[in-house]
């Protein structure tokens, strides 16, 4: 994606941004955002109005008829100025600070995780090595936000709510966890990139297509409802028990805030999932292949290709939050020792019984222990942004032992290992000159390689606080 | 069993507490004294022929007239009576018991009249003594909790007595006056 | 074990040093109405539960006091205003039974028909309050799609949506519209496949299951002990039902029809019907009993009104105008008790000769059904309080009269 902006960018003439490296690197940071943002707020703001259709049509109603149409389209819109309208209250007994600072907490948590998210190849704010990990790292910060609203609202049905909360958190987080581990193992990287590229092809190259992924992906779903708090996990915000749980103080924005969590934290995770189990942005039929929408003919084509990848993916979502809401408008709710006990007494041990049993089948399916691990010397190949050739040293080989522990390396290193995923592309460094990014480089927009190396180029050495990557730190 | 042979198992037991029989009425009932109720009610819960397991409702019913031109021609003096339908599920056969009090004890004017709590033989009769207590005023000894039930526990007065004049003001809130005679 | 009494202002200092004093209600939603239970917590388990009602006391008793019998009809069917014909139904005739009159063939048929439909409609809003209790919105608002058929229906008869004021001591206030009875047959119809679907998002739903079977659990001792009527007391097995076990007075009423009590005698519920099979986890008398009683009741409601219909049909002649506004009473005292949805509401009348009673008396289902709460929440998490309430289906307005 951010090979885009740069080709929009350069097109009108602005390449000599990228001189000021520190200006371009805001220029494009904040572009970036704001495009993430739009989707995310976008997304919301649709997912408001179906969960409104889609509940009202289980529920034999109509739902929104009004505003906007037949179809209620502008709902959102109008429940937004109704929100931005409503009073912003903060009770006497409320600690005024944490009290207001808890939705953007929340908010943050459910929207950080999007910066590493590859919406197709390339297509990615920041590019990680293990984005898997970055995500639920972050992502389990929302629960902060949501003890911190429970604790500072002075009520005691909002702290019921945030120690349900917390009491839920260490349930599902674990489980979820697992249930990422599964995938990560069967493509032997954190990248979700690499992971969702490693699934390109027909729908039998889905992770999903692995019996032990299939069931994991059925943990991961009702670990990821419960993540968001969404019946019949919603405790923490039960409206007939706890009134409305750690939002009963909340009015107008604030509310809103948590409500855009929720939702976006919903997207989030149906898109991890997406991700990881049901082959990310490839469809079930390689369309874009078959309509010669790939890199070897052309940038357009790459474009477009990357593009019916995305919708793809966010297809996926969009399937994935109508699965919750489904759920929601379905089930009643658990009690929290029933959350707890499917959480940790189910999920967990069927989770594991999974990740052994991938683990076992990589080994038999792919050769065993035995398996040599082989170094594999690609053909040189030139790097066209350079002019330079570029050594790859491609490792090959799933059964390494090295698997195991390579997550944990990876999540003590990923500030380092941006970009390169556990295959490690080895760059002469020393033969590379400070890099310059240069129209020259268009061509070589869609091999994860480069897109480093169009990072490579932004966060030169001598920003060294940004540069997350190996390069850059050469 | 018929109404005739509760009620004389009930003198056989009791003697001199049983005081009337109505067995002609609409719900034939039977008059006790209020001293001995709780063994009757034991007794009636007990009592293998009887079975009286379910006490439906408690009642107060207060006997007075303000009208002092109507009062002189009414039947009766000034009293309060307590009603208890009872039935048995077991038996299928039903009674009331009825418990007639003076208005005030000792008729001392704000002395609430007394009588033994039936609570511990039925616990619907809780909550009903403590409704009739509040709307009517008597007080059952040694019941368990003995407030207010549906009227706020500051509230002075028990309305369904036939004298009782609502207040002009509750906590700020001022009541009508058009009809406040 | 008595009820602890429990002052707001005071009652902080004698927590223990984990509990917590917590008010739920009286806006709360899932306390069906004004009611606030008081709740006495240590962490999420409830160590002591006290309600506190009295927050919708209108004075129903004292206003009965000042109108005639027939002037008091509304207020009687704002009592349980979710099923306003049973209530009608209730005091016209405890009036009817003071003063000795007996309905005829067509009126009683006519009033088993509005009564049972009633008694769909508050079992429907039980139903569909207890899945939005235990967090289900779905089945609440299919329950209220169907309700408000019989709604229509009523209103169709008498105007009224909610409070009819339709039965009235000595008859009802005016015949069936034409083709009312052929709406009826088609609501019926179109209502029998819902039941399924409600059994199927509730009854037996896992979650639902795990959320009420073996929780507030009732024994039939306590019931009785308690003076819980209706589909509470059914639910703890005991077989007793007004509409069977009345008094002639009223059962009379139902002379002639076929139905079943629906309780769980000798471990089987009554299988004149095909209906989903009791789940292991259920004990008697708990909340998943008292669901599945009520749900199948409105199943033999469903029955009853087939007869009545057919029944009613059958008779030709003209329905006989109620009682005066202002008819002198017999002197004497009444009381009957009559099977409405929510248990048996009784009635009774103190009459000196005059118009007016000198006393009118409400025993109500909801007011003793709701005492045994505290009994079944002690020791329960709070998450089990709006099942536990829930189930016992209660209604403010009949409590706090």
């Amino acid at each position: 994606m951010a090979q885009a902006l740069i080709n929009i960018l350069d097109h009108w003439g602005l390449h000599g941004l990228a001189q000021q490296g520190w200006l371009w690197y805001l220029v494009v940071g904040l572009v970036q955002v704001a495009l993430i943002l739009a989707l995310v707020m976008t997304c919301v703001a649709v997912y408001t109005w179906m969960e409104r259709k889609i509940s009202g049509r289980i529920q034999d109603r109509l739902g929104p008829t009004r505003v906007g149409g037949r179809f209620g389209w502008l709902q959102p819109a109008a429940d937004g100025l109704k929100l931005l309208c409503k009073e912003d209250l903060v009770p006497a007994a409320a600690d005024g600070l944490l009290f207001r600072a808890a939705p953007y907490l929340t908010f943050c948590a459910a929207f950080i995780p999007y910066l590493a998210l590859p919406f197709a190849p390339g297509w990615v704010v920041q590019p990680m090595d293990t984005a898997a990990f970055f995500i639920l790292a972050i992502g389990g910060l929302e629960v902060f936000g949501v003890i911190l609203a429970g604790y500072a609202s002075g009520s005691k049905w909002s702290l019921y709510g945030a120690m349900r909360e917390a009491a839920q958190v260490v349930s599902f987080e674990i489980p979820l966890g697992m249930c990422v581990v599964v995938p990560v193992l069967m493509a032997g990287t954190m990248n979700l990139t690499e992971i969702a590229q490693q699934q390109a092809g027909w729908l039998t190259s889905w992770n999903l297509v692995n019996p032990f992924a299939l069931v994991t992906f059925f943990i991961y779903m009702v670990c990821a409802t419960a993540g968001t708090n969404r019946a019949p996990f919603d405790l923490p915000e039960a409206e007939s028990e706890l009134v409305a749980g750690f939002m009963t103080e909340y009015s107008g924005f604030r509310w809103s805030m948590f409500f855009m969590a929720e939702y976006s934290a919903m997207f989030l995770l149906a898109l991890l999932g997406a991700l990881l189990f049901c082959g990310g942005w490839n469809g079930p039929i390689p369309v874009a292949t078959m309509l010669w929408l790939t890199p070897e003919y052309g940038d357009i084509a790459a474009f477009a290709g990357n593009f019916l990848g995305m919708c793809s993916l966010i297809t996926k979502g969009v399937l994935g939050v109508i699965f919750m809401m489904w759920l929601r408008w379905t089930l009643p709710r658990l009690r929290i020792d029933q959350v707890m006990t499917t959480c940790l007494k189910y999920c967990v041990p069927l989770a594991s019984i999974m990740l052994v049993g991938t683990m076992v089948s990589i080994f038999v399916l792919r050769g065993g222990l035995s398996h040599p691990i082989k170094p594999v010397e690609m053909p040189a190949k030139q790097n066209q942004r350079t002019g330079r050739d570029c050594k790859l040293k491609i490792r090959e080989g799933h059964a390494s032992p090295l698997l195991l522990r390579r997550p944990m390396v990876c999540g003590k290193i990923f500030w380092q290992s941006r970009g390169t995923g556990f295959q490690p592309v080895e760059f002469d460094t020393g033969k590379m000159p400070v890099p310059r990014w240069r129209p020259s480089a268009r061509k070589s927009s869609h091999t994860r390689p480069q897109s480093s190396n169009f990072q490579f180029s932004i966060f030169n050495s001598q920003f060294s606080i940004f540069s997350l990557s190996r390069e850059g730190a050469c | 069993m018929q109404f005739q042979d509760i009620h004389q198992q009930l003198s056989r037991r009791f003697g001199p507490a049983i005081l009337r029989a109505e067995p002609v009425a609409i719900d034939p009932w039977i008059e006790v004294a209020g001293g001995l109720l709780a063994e009757i009610g034991l007794f009636l819960r007990n009592e293998p022929a009887l079975r009286f397991n379910m006490l439906h409702c408690i009642s107060g019913v207060d006997y007075f007239e303000p009208d002092a031109k109507k009062a002189a021609a009414v039947p009766w003096q000034p009293h309060l009576e307590v009603l208890y339908h009872l039935s048995s599920l077991v038996c299928k056969h039903r009674l009331v018991l009825l418990v007639t009090l003076p208005r005030w004890q000792d008729d001392v004017p704000g002395r609430l009249p007394e009588l033994p709590t039936l609570s511990s033989v039925w616990k619907t009769a809780n909550w009903h003594e403590r409704e009739v207590f509040d709307l009517i005023g008597v007080n059952f000894v040694d019941h368990p909790d003995l407030t207010r039930i549906l009227l706020p526990e500051d509230w002075i007065g028990h309305p369904l007595r036939k004298d009782y004049r609502p207040p002009h003001e509750y906590h700020g809130i001022a009541r009508r006056v058009e009809n406040a005679g | 074990m008595p009820v602890e009494r429990v002052d707001p202002d005071l009652v902080e200092f004698d927590l223990r040093s984990d509990e917590m004093l917590i008010n739920m209600g009286p806006q709360h939603p899932s306390t069906h109405g004004v009611l606030r239970l008081v709740l006495r917590t240590d962490g999420e388990v409830v160590s002591d539960l006290t309600p506190n009602i009295g927050y919708l006391h209108r004075c129903a008793e004292k206003i009965g006091e000042n109108l005639s019998p027939r002037q008091f009809v509304p207020y009687a069917d704002r009592l349980d205003y979710l099923a306003g014909m049973n209530m009608d139904l209730g005091w016209s005739m405890a009036v009817e039974k003071l003063l000795g009159f007996v309905p005829s063939e067509r009126l009683r048929h006519l009033r088993v028909l509005v009564c049972e439909l009633d008694r769909i409609a508050s079992h429907l809003v039980a139903a569909g309050c207890y899945g939005l209790d235990l967090g289900s919105f779905t089945p609440f608002v299919w329950c209220f799609r169907e309700r408000e058929r019989i709604l229509l229906l009523f209103e169709e008869l008498c105007g009224a949506r909610l409070t009819y004021s339709y039965i009235t001591p000595g008859g009802v206030t005016s015949d069936l519209p034409k083709g009312w009875l052929k709406n009826c047959e088609k609501f019926l119809a179109e209502f029998e496949p819902v039941i399924d679907e409600l059994h199927a998002t509730l009854t037996s739903n896992s979650i639902f299951i795990h959320r009420t079977a073996n929780i507030g659990v009732l024994s039939p001792e306590m019931a009785v002990d308690y003076g819980c009527t209706g589909p509470v007391l059914r639910g703890s097995g005991v077989d007793w039902d007004l509409r069977r076990d009345g008094e002639p007075v009223y059962t009379r009423m139902y002379e002639g029809y076929k139905f079943e009590v629906i309780a769980q005698v000798k471990g089987k519920y009554p299988e004149d019907l095909p209906y989903p099979a009791v789940p292991r986890e259920a004990v008697l008398g708990d909340c998943w009993h008292r669901f599945y009683v009520r749900m199948l009741e409105v199943v033999q409601s469903m029955k009853l009104i087939r007869q009545a219909m057919e029944k009613y049909s059958q008779t030709k002649e003209v329905l006989a105008e109620p009682i005066k506004l202002r008819q002198k009473l017999t002197v004497g005292t009444a009381y009957l008790e009559t099977e409405a949805p929510k248990g048996q509401t009784g009635f009774m009348l103190i009459s000196d000769g005059s118009p007016v009673p000198w006393r009118v008396r409400i025993r109500s289902s909801s007011f003793c059904n709701l005492s045994v709460s505290a009994e079944l929440c002690r020791g329960c998490l709070i998450a089990d309080v709006p099942a536990v309430i829930g189930s016992l289906d209660i209604v403010l307005g009949e409590i706090d009269r």
